[in-house]
């Protein structure tokens, strides 16, 4: 077995087999996510109820289901603000150099100097707070993560000789920068969005655990860790459960980093 | 010499830079602070003479050099639900947060170097995954929810503390630092378990160099070489790490003192977010964003000092 494959493909089945539960849990869960049952109020897991029912009778693993898929989905759409943006600075800064690329790489350095849950927090402070503004912050939050090494990579590759000879060749700086450069980014980037996931997964989690992210009746793995925590002495398993979700995600992911990151290491 | 007055003149700029945007953000927020204070029946006499006591009838520019100027001699504004002076109200809380983020800190230090060493001595591969894998366990804790486990765990199974019991720091030092241990304990794991993965790979590359071989062909020891060269050279990069990453304790703090009920600047700043009472959250931002700020310059005074390389250059 390759070095640093072990922890990539621990880190993959882990993240699959949870994100397979989240898909399954956006069209399917084995009990209804809003139904009161008030026979069943704080059972402890079993058969019938996998990680127990809370004080309202809902099963619990089905509201895990729905609270994952949510903090996925802002995570994604965190991810692909965050990426996207930032291969499109990143690489038009690092390709064409100057004072822009001063510029934008100091604003840059500015933000991430700064903890990016301190800053989401006040910006959503002053917004209204719900998904897409909590999005839209993470997202934007996220941009300089991923500028940064794109455009390491893009000002490595520019002088480059296979550059320059698709240069010679008649290829314009679009074409260069999309077809030639951007897939030599894969090394560097994949790490980027490994580690990005988990920090939007995790910065999701703080805002709606502080109560500024994801509102009611919509649920989070941040939220619902916040309401877990009243029924901490009569119902543990609440709080065990969601908060064990949101580890074995991280975890996925950080594991996922540690093996691309050693193979990075290995050329 | 020169790099250092280079840097303060960089860290000036910046902490210009951050008062000018914390003033601005808060300049356009939607919504008049007099409609809140006065409720939404007010006539607009009394919000005139509000709006005039609060100066917020006079131009942006004058504004932000009133409030920088007051800033810095230690007046911040009037609270907008409590009418009490901000700075009063924040002195309240901070000696609280300072000696969790305190206590963070060591034990931050504390664990991680000791651990990281270790670690990085670790020869056997199987050995190694293990560490790596319970590492990366620990490091995917989120504080606040490593702040619930303990309360579970220490606080009702073991009954080791109360949970949301606070012990006042005035009233009983020792009792406030042993209810303050949990969240530290809680902000620290994560933070050292990063500090272990960095120690780790850095002496592991340090293992690699040439001046480990030349130890060795002297005929120096494994445990000598490890703690007379290897750990100093492999050091640098955690202590600038361990310095900046007081920030991140900070951030940590705010969020974890929700969990443990703790009444610092966190839970203050939290309150007055959600009551919308914005000069308290703005000094509280100014503040926070300051102390990181001058956080990544010492850090970053630290690495000259430490490392005479970056000196030369």
């Amino acid at each position: 077995m390759k070095k640093g494959n072990f922890f990539l493909y621990t880190g993959a089945v882990i993240v699959c087999i949870v994100l397979l539960l989240v898909i399954v849990g956006f069209f399917w869960t084995p009990y209804s996510t809003t139904e009161m049952d008030g026979s069943n109020k704080t059972q402890p897991p079993s058969i019938s109820h996998l990680l127990g029912t809370d004080n309202f009778g809902r099963d619990i693993f089905s509201r895990v289901l729905e609270g994952a898929g949510t903090s996925c989905l802002v995570a994604v759409s965190v991810i692909a603000i965050g990426c996207g943006l930032g291969i499109v600075i990143g690489g038009l800064c690092g390709y064409y150099g100057g004072l822009p690329d001063l510029l934008l790489t100091r604003i840059c350095d500015a933000i991430t100097a700064f903890p990016s849950i301190l800053l989401a927090l006040v910006i959503l402070s002053l917004l209204d707070n719900g998904m897409v503004n909590i999005i839209l912050v993470l997202g934007l939050l996220f941009v300089p993560s991923f500028a940064r090494v794109v455009r390491a990579e893009f000002s490595r590759c520019r002088g480059l000789n296979y550059v320059k000879s698709v240069r010679l060749m008649g290829a314009g700086d679009l074409r260069i920068m999309v077809f030639h450069i951007l897939p030599n980014t894969r090394q560097v980037l994949m790490p980027a969005l490994a580690i990005g996931f988990n920090n939007a997964i995790l910065s999701e989690a703080s805002m709606s655990f502080l109560g500024l992210g994801i509102q009611p009746p919509n649920a989070s793995l941040g939220s619902m860790l916040s309401d877990s925590q009243i029924y901490l002495q009569s119902a543990p398993w609440y709080a065990l459960g969601v908060g064990g979700v949101m580890v074995l995600l991280i975890l996925g992911f950080g594991l996922m980093t540690e093996g691309l990151q050693r193979y990075g290491e290995r050329d | 010499m020169k790099t250092i007055l280079k840097k303060l003149i960089a860290l000036i700029i910046t902490l210009f830079m951050v008062s000018v945007l914390a003033f601005l953000a808060f300049q356009i927020i939607p919504g008049d602070p007099t409609t809140k204070m006065l409720g939404t029946e007010a006539t607009p006499d009394a919000i005139a003479a509000l709006r005039s006591e609060l100066g917020l009838d006079r131009p942006v520019m004058t504004r932000y050099f009133d409030w920088l100027g007051s800033f810095l001699s230690g007046d911040m504004g009037i609270s907008y639900s409590y009418r009490t002076p901000v700075g009063e109200m924040i002195a309240q809380k901070l000696p609280v947060t300072a000696l969790l983020t305190l206590l963070s800190f060591l034990f931050t230090v504390g664990l991680s170097i000791p651990l990281g060493t270790l670690a990085g001595s670790v020869r056997s591969k199987l050995l190694d995954r293990c560490i790596t894998v319970t590492d990366q366990i620990l490091m995917s804790v989120p504080p606040f929810f490593l702040g619930i486990l303990a309360c579970y765990l220490c606080g009702i199974v073991l009954k080791l503390f109360t949970p949301g019991g606070y012990v006042s720091l005035e009233n009983d030092f020792w009792g406030c630092v042993g209810y303050l241990v949990f969240p530290a304990l809680s902000i620290a794991i994560p933070r050292a378990a990063m500090t272990v993965k960095m120690l780790r790979s850095s002496i592991y590359k340090e293992l690699r160099q040439d001046y480990v071989r030349t130890a060795q062909s002297r005929g120096a020891g494994r445990w000598s070489i490890l703690f007379r060269h290897v750990l100093k050279n492999a050091l640098i990069p955690v202590i600038t790490f361990l310095a900046v990453s007081m920030a991140e304790i900070l951030t940590g703090s705010i969020i974890v003192e929700q969990v443990f009920t703790v009444p610092g600047i966190g839970r203050l700043l939290l309150a007055s977010i959600g009551s919308r009472d914005f000069p308290v959250v703005q000094a509280i931002v100014v503040l926070l964003a300051t102390w990181i700020v001058v956080v990544n310059y010492l850090a970053d005074l630290l690495n000259l000092l430490v490392d005479p390389r970056i000196r030369r250059k």
